[in-house]
C-alpha cells in the first residue's frame, strides 16, 4: 500500500512543515531546500512601504503557503487575518493560531474551535494549532478542521514532546492527520513524533537556533523520514521487567 | 486619517490605489483593511479614502 500524506484533498511528499520565522530571507530559501518541506508557514503583519523585498520571493514555487493567524486573540481576529491572507494570494490553507497568554504562548482552544468553524465555512482548509486536549480535538473535527496540530511544548522552547501522552491519545482517537507543532527541539524528537504515528511535524526554532541551520534542516528531513518508516514497520516490543538474549543460548564453548 | 497607526492628512477624497502608490506600496504585495473591513483586490482600485478613514496595510512576513 502506498504511504500517502493528504490534507484537505492536497497530497504532499514531505511530512515536514517548516515555520519560516527567525530566518533571514536568504536562509529561509536554503532551509526550505534542505528540509524538503513542501509547506511553509508565513505571518501577516503591517507592511513597510520602504521595503523592496518580500518573503514570497524566497519561497520556491510549488511550496504550499500556510499563513498563520498569529496576532489573533479571538476567533473574529483570526478570521480577519485569514481573509487578509487570502487577499494576499496564498491559496486556501490557513493555520489557526489564537493566543491570549503572552508568557507561555499557549493557544486558546475555545477561540480556536470557534475560529475553525468560521474559517471552514468560508472555504479554508483549516489546520488549527491547539493545546493537546482530546475533547478539544474532537470539537475541532466537528468544526471542520482538516488536521489537528497539538503542541509538544511551548513555542520556541525546544523542550520536545512534553505533552507526548496527550498527543498519543489524539493520534489514537482522531481520524484526521495529527501534526505536532511547537516545542520540537531536535531531530530525534521529530523522529519520535513520527514513530508515535504523527502524520507530520512542524518546526522552526529548532532549526533557527541550531549551530548550522542549513545542516539542521537536512537532519530534520532525515529524522522525519526515518520516523515514518519506523512507524510503518511497526516498532519492536518492549520488555518491561526482564531481558531476552540476543545470541543463542546453546552451543557455548566448554572449558 | 490613520495609516498603519500613523496620522496623516489628505486634502480631499482620493482613490485608495493612488494613496497606496503615493505612500510607496507595491499593490500586488499588500492587502488592506479600511475601517476594520477587509478590502478585496478589486476594491483597492475602486474605493476612495477620506481624511476620516483608518487604513491598515499588511503583507506576508516570515513567521510561525
Amino acid at each position: 500500500m502506498i504511504d500517502r500524506f493528504i490534507i484537505g484533498g492536497h497530497e504532499f511528499n514531505s511530512r515536514f512543515i517548516l515555520g519560516s520565522g527567525k530566518f533571514s530571507l536568504e536562509m529561509t530559501k536554503k532551509v526550505l531546500e534542505n528540509s524538503g518541506a513542501e509547506m511553509a508557514t508565513i505571518a501577516v503583519r503591517r507592511a513597510d512601504s520602504g521595503s523592496s523585498d518580500n518573503i514570497i520571493n524566497y519561497i520556491p514555487k510549488g511550496i504550499t503557503l500556510l499563513p498563520n493567524t498569529s496576532g489573533a486573540r479571538t476567533a473574529e481576529e483570526a478570521l480577519k487575518i485569514a481573509m487578509l491572507a487570502r487577499e494576499l494570494g496564498c491559496g486556501n490553507f490557513v493555520k489557526v493560531e489564537v493566543i491570549r497568554d503572552t508568557k507561555y504562548l499557549l493557544p486558546d482552544n475555545y477561540e480556536t474551535i470557534k475560529a475553525t468553524e468560521l474559517l471552514a465555512k468560508q472555504g479554508f482548509i483549516v489546520m488549527p494549532y491547539m493545546y493537546p486536549d482530546l475533547g478539544a480535538a474532537r470539537a475541532l473535527v466537528n468544526a471542520g478542521a482538516s488536521a489537528i496540530m497539538p503542541l509538544g511544548a511551548p513555542i520556541g522552547s525546544n523542550k520536545g514532546l512534553v505533552t507526548k501522552d496527550f498527543i498519543s491519545m489524539i493520534i489514537e482517537e482522531i481520524d484526521l492527520p495529527v501534526i505536532v507543532d511547537a516545542g520540537i527541539g531536535r531531530p530525534s524528537q521529530a523522529c519520535e513524533a513520527m514513530e508515535m504515528g504523527c502524520a507530520a511535524v512542524m518546526a522552526n526554532t529548532a532549526i533557527a537556533t541550531a549551530g548550522d541551520p542549513a545542516t539542521m534542516a537536512s537532519a530534520f528531513k532525515a529524522a522525519i523520514e526515518a520516523g515514518r518508516m519506523a512507524y510503518l514497520s511497526g516498532l519492536g516490543r518492549v520488555l518491561k521487567d526482564r531481558a531476552e538474549a540476543s545470541s543463542p543460548l546453546t552451543g557455548f564453548l566448554e572449558d | 486619517m490613520l495609516l498603519n497607526g500613523k496620522e496623516m492628512h489628505i486634502d480631499c477624497e482620493k482613490s485608495l490605489s493612488e494613496l497606496l502608490t503615493d505612500c510607496g506600496y507595491q499593490i500586488n504585495t499588500i492587502a488592506v483593511l479600511k475601517n476594520g473591513e477587509v478590502v478585496s483586490k478589486k476594491e483597492i482600485y475602486t474605493l476612495n479614502v477620506t481624511d476620516n478613514d483608518t487604513i491598515e496595510v499588511v503583507s506576508f512576513v516570515g513567521g510561525g
